[in-house]
């Protein structure tokens, strides 16, 4: 196996697989790996990965890695990495890390939990025929704790790549299982409509839409359900039923604007018109940006109109055209403003982006008209992919900027520091070679006494520890022995000086072992001042090569690091421009499509509001004719005598008329 | 005069995109379920912007991130070796337990008498702490030596009555880098106070 085999084969064992699992599993005995954990909390996933890049760097660069404190969370650190960039978005680098541990000689779980991963990258990148081959070769023991989740899996692989029987044995089984229920039951549901079992699609449908839970996701998955299954029976023409489903929504969720407007359109195919403006009335009154909203616009009137109040549901008209109208402008400002670079502005502004709801915020942002009805398409997942995309950039492009201006300050600490010390050094290095001399002289004479000593312990050699004043007075005794040789001297003379040569052997041996130990202690002593003292001669090396390497060997690692920041800032400009582009082209793309949208509810709110005032006014002059009639006769039988006064409809007539 | 029919066939029920169904993703959070259901009426992508063209940027921003992220760790060890070289380096670290429902609002650390950092936390950051993330608060340079650290925190316990705490730390700097890691276990409710470790 290669070394990022192993690494990866190793992270594999561990027990997480996603970034919440990256907290450390025993205590952090690293506070470096600590710091990058902080970043990924916090999804500052760049921060996170130079940071422990960083350690790793310098883990694999030490000549002892297994001392460092990173060894202890080395597996764990190199696992992070791998999630670390697929929360950046790296797919590619991890993608490769994967795949080295899938050829790599490992056991089948790590293959398994390897193979699934890479499954479920692909999964998210699109790339559904790969996520599919790569599914398939899970096979073996499972990773403990993963069998649910590869089951979904292969359940979403089967359901895009179109194998829905396939498909729909997996969500069966997985319905039953704790935490799956809703989300199994709802793409159940999916693949029995794609497969064309109605009947069974509506019951998984409607136990998805019926699921227990408080939790967000859970509402969520009940909600759409319920609003696909209703939206599905309004569409079969069983309006009733689709009623039922479409109220079951809630009112404050993501989907009650559709939901209100496929429950108000169940009424009218049931001719209840009446209770349709419940609502769509409520409906009429929420932000009129979105589309539901525009259709209720027009739906309100024609309700009523189909209720027979023609006047009311003119003037109902009357108010959409005025609301349409405003949002004609506004949209058009809007793909102005797009086209002047304001909208890529909004989408940086950094206080949008501190809540997760950001791109739903955006609307509430002031000053950003064109992000009003880009709600939907923002939403959508390649939008969402390049938006992530250029803000990256914009992050890169702020880091890189910095850095460049980092370079010219690192080079003026370089340059002042080399001035300081470069006039310094030579005195203070004369004078360090004067002292190291004379250190290593007295290393060298307590290795020789050292040595001797310990030759002593083994021959003993007395003469070796005799005083200076017993060697000053051997010396002289011989001296006398020498001067006397030859000479006649009485005995008594030769005797003192024996028992003198005599005396100091005497003492010089039989006081042996006590001198000994003492020569063991002042060496002993010896060793503590020689510690000592090259304790202070290495702090004094080291302080010598750190003030050269303050300031020496750092040009040419700036003059690289300058130039390729350079060259990075320059792609990241270019890639900003190109992401930002097509970004603004979806965005005009959409703005239009919803203007085109707008206009044709404008021409339709025009001719219902012209066909609805004649009729509120031919409903008036035959109420008025029939009230006049019924005067005329009224009078013609009290008065049989007098002359009859002709009818003037006139005044009624014009009235209706203003 | 406006059809009911026309409204529900051809605007409404198309919108919602009934015969497009997509998958539900359990494993995204409610932001990207969202967008997934929001899928439903989003339409396809003009013809101006082809997928191959956003895939096509998306490897080269991948490309750029990696290069990005390579010169992000070639200047961190640049830095670390020009400005905080390893004889005279010292770190401080901010860490809090997890369990702890202190909600810690602004930690100063004071190195030798001297205010070396202030920090007021973000939920975000609070939240990366409980988690069990350690914060690098302080990163500067001391001689060899004993080194007096003095911190104070201040946040809210449980009861939600502030809570102002005080600590102190001698430590030995010795010839590597040295590391402190300032632990706000005792900040809550029954705490000992702030604890200090030298790694």
């Amino acid at each position: 196996m290669t070394g990022k085999t192993l690494r990866l084969v190793a992270l594999l064992l561990a027990s997480g697989s996603t970034l919440a699992n990256a907290a450390p599993s025993v205590e952090l005995k690293d506070p470096y790996f600590g710091e990058a954990l902080y970043y990924a909390y916090q999804q500052r996933h760049f921060d996170a990965i130079s940071r422990l890049d960083t350690e790793l760097v310098q883990y694999h660069g030490v000549d002892e890695p297994l001392l460092d404190s990173l060894n202890y969370h080395i597996n764990q650190a190199e696992f992070s990495v791998g999630d670390f960039e697929l929360g950046y978005r790296m797919h590619q680098r991890a993608g490769r890390a994967i795949s080295a541990v899938i050829e790599g000689n490992v056991p089948p779980a790590v293959r398994n939990e390897a193979i699934y991963r890479l499954a479920r990258l692909l999964f998210q990148t699109q790339d559904y025929a790969n996520a599919l081959h790569a599914i398939e070769r899970i096979k073996g023991e499972l990773p403990p704790g993963m069998e649910n989740p590869i089951a979904f899996l292969k359940g979403q692989i089967y359901l895009v790549n179109g194998r829905f029987s396939d498909a729909e044995q997996i969500f069966a089984a997985l319905e039953g299982r704790s935490g799956y229920q809703g989300f199994a039951a709802y793409n159940r549901g999916v693949t029995l409509f794609a497969l064309g079992r109605d009947a069974k699609a509506a019951e998984a449908m409607d136990r998805a839409g019926g699921v227990a839970g408080n939790e967000r996701e859970t509402e969520a998955i009940r909600d759409k359900a319920n609003l696909v299954l209703g939206s599905r029976l309004l569409e079969k023409g069983e309006a009733q039923l689709a009623g039922k489903y479409l109220e079951r929504v809630r009112l404050d969720g993501p989907f009650s604007n559709r939901a209100l407007l496929g429950a108000g359109w169940a009424d009218i195919k049931r001719d209840d018109f009446k209770h349709a403006l419940v609502p769509w009335s409520l409906l009429f009154k929420r932000n009129v940006t979105d589309p539901a909203v525009q259709e209720a616009l027009l739906g309100v009137p024609h309700a009523y109109a189909q209720l027979g109040l023609y006047g009311k549901s003119a003037l109902l008209y009357g108010s959409a055209l005025d609301k349409i109208g405003s949002e004609l402008d506004k949209l058009d400002a809007s793909i102005d403003s797009i086209r002047q670079g304001r909208f890529m502005q909004a989408l940086v502004r950094e206080e949008g982006r501190e809540n997760k709801d950001w791109v739903i915020r955006l609307r509430e942002l002031p000053q950003t008209p064109e992000t009003f009805y880009l709600m939907e398409l923002m939403a959508s997942n390649d939008f969402q992919t390049m938006l992530q995309n250029y803000l990256d950039l914009e992050d890169l492009r702020i880091r890189l900027a910095s850095w460049s201006t980092d370079y010219a300050a690192y080079n003026d600490i370089i340059e002042l520091r080399r001035r300081y010390y470069e006039p310094l050094l030579p005195t203070i290095d004369a004078q360090f070679r004067k002292l190291d001399s004379v250190i290593r002289l007295r290393m060298e004479q307590r290795e020789r006494l050292d040595k001797k000593l310990n030759k002593m312990l083994v021959a003993p050699q007395p003469e070796f520890l005799a005083t200076a004043q017993e060697r000053i007075s051997k010396e002289r005794i011989d001296a006398l022995e020498k001067s006397l040789k030859g000479k006649r001297v009485d005995a008594d003379t030769l005797h003192r000086v024996a028992r003198l040569k005599g005396a100091i052997l005497w003492n010089i041996t039989t006081n042996y072992q006590t001198r000994l130990s003492e020569a063991f202690e002042h060496l002993a002593a010896l060793d503590k001042d020689i510690a000592a003292l090259q304790v202070t001669y290495a702090a004094f090396v080291r302080t010598r090569q750190a003030a050269t390497q303050s300031y020496q060997g750092y040009d040419e690692p700036i003059r690289r690091l300058a130039l390729k920041t350079d060259n990075a800032l320059a792609t990241v400009n270019t890639l900003m421009a190109r992401q930002g582009h097509l970004l603004e082209v979806m965005a005009v793309n959409e703005l239009v499509r919803r203007r085109q949208k707008l206009e044709e509810y404008q021409v339709q709110a025009r001719f219902a509001l012209a066909e609805n005032y004649d009729r509120a006014s031919k409903a008036k002059t035959q109420e008025e004719t029939l009230r006049l009639n019924e005067a005329q006769q009224k009078a013609a039988a009290n008065a049989p005598a007098t002359e009859q006064p002709a009818a003037q409809p006139a005044p009624a007539m014009e009235q209706e008329t203003k | 005069m406006l059809k009911s029919k026309e409204f529900a066939s051809e605007s409404w029920l198309t919108k919602l995109g009934v015969r497009n169904y997509k998958v539900f993703t359990m494993s995204r959070a409610i932001c990207g379920l969202l967008c997934i259901g929001l899928q439903f009426a989003v339409p396809a992508v003009a013809e101006e912007v082809s997928r191959e063209q956003i895939k096509g940027i998306d490897e080269q921003v991948q490309e750029i991130k990696k290069d990005v992220l390579s010169i992000s760790s070639e200047l961190k060890l640049l830095e670390e070796k020009l400005l905080y070289p390893s004889n005279t380096q010292v770190s401080l670290f901010v860490s809090l337990p997890g369990k702890d429902k202190f909600r810690l609002d602004s930690v100063e650390v004071m190195l030798d008498g001297k205010a070396v950092a202030t920090h007021i936390y973000s939920f975000k950051e609070l939240e990366a702490l409980q988690a069990g993330g350690m914060q690098r608060i302080y990163t500067g340079n001391v001689q060899t030596g004993e080194h007096l650290l003095k911190v104070g925190s201040i946040g809210k316990g449980a009861d939600g009555k502030e809570r102002r705490q005080t600590g102190e730390y001698r430590f030995k700097k010795g010839i590597g880098p040295g590391l402190v890691e300032i632990n706000l276990a005792g900040a809550g409710e029954g705490g000992n106070g702030i604890g200090f470790k030298d790694w």
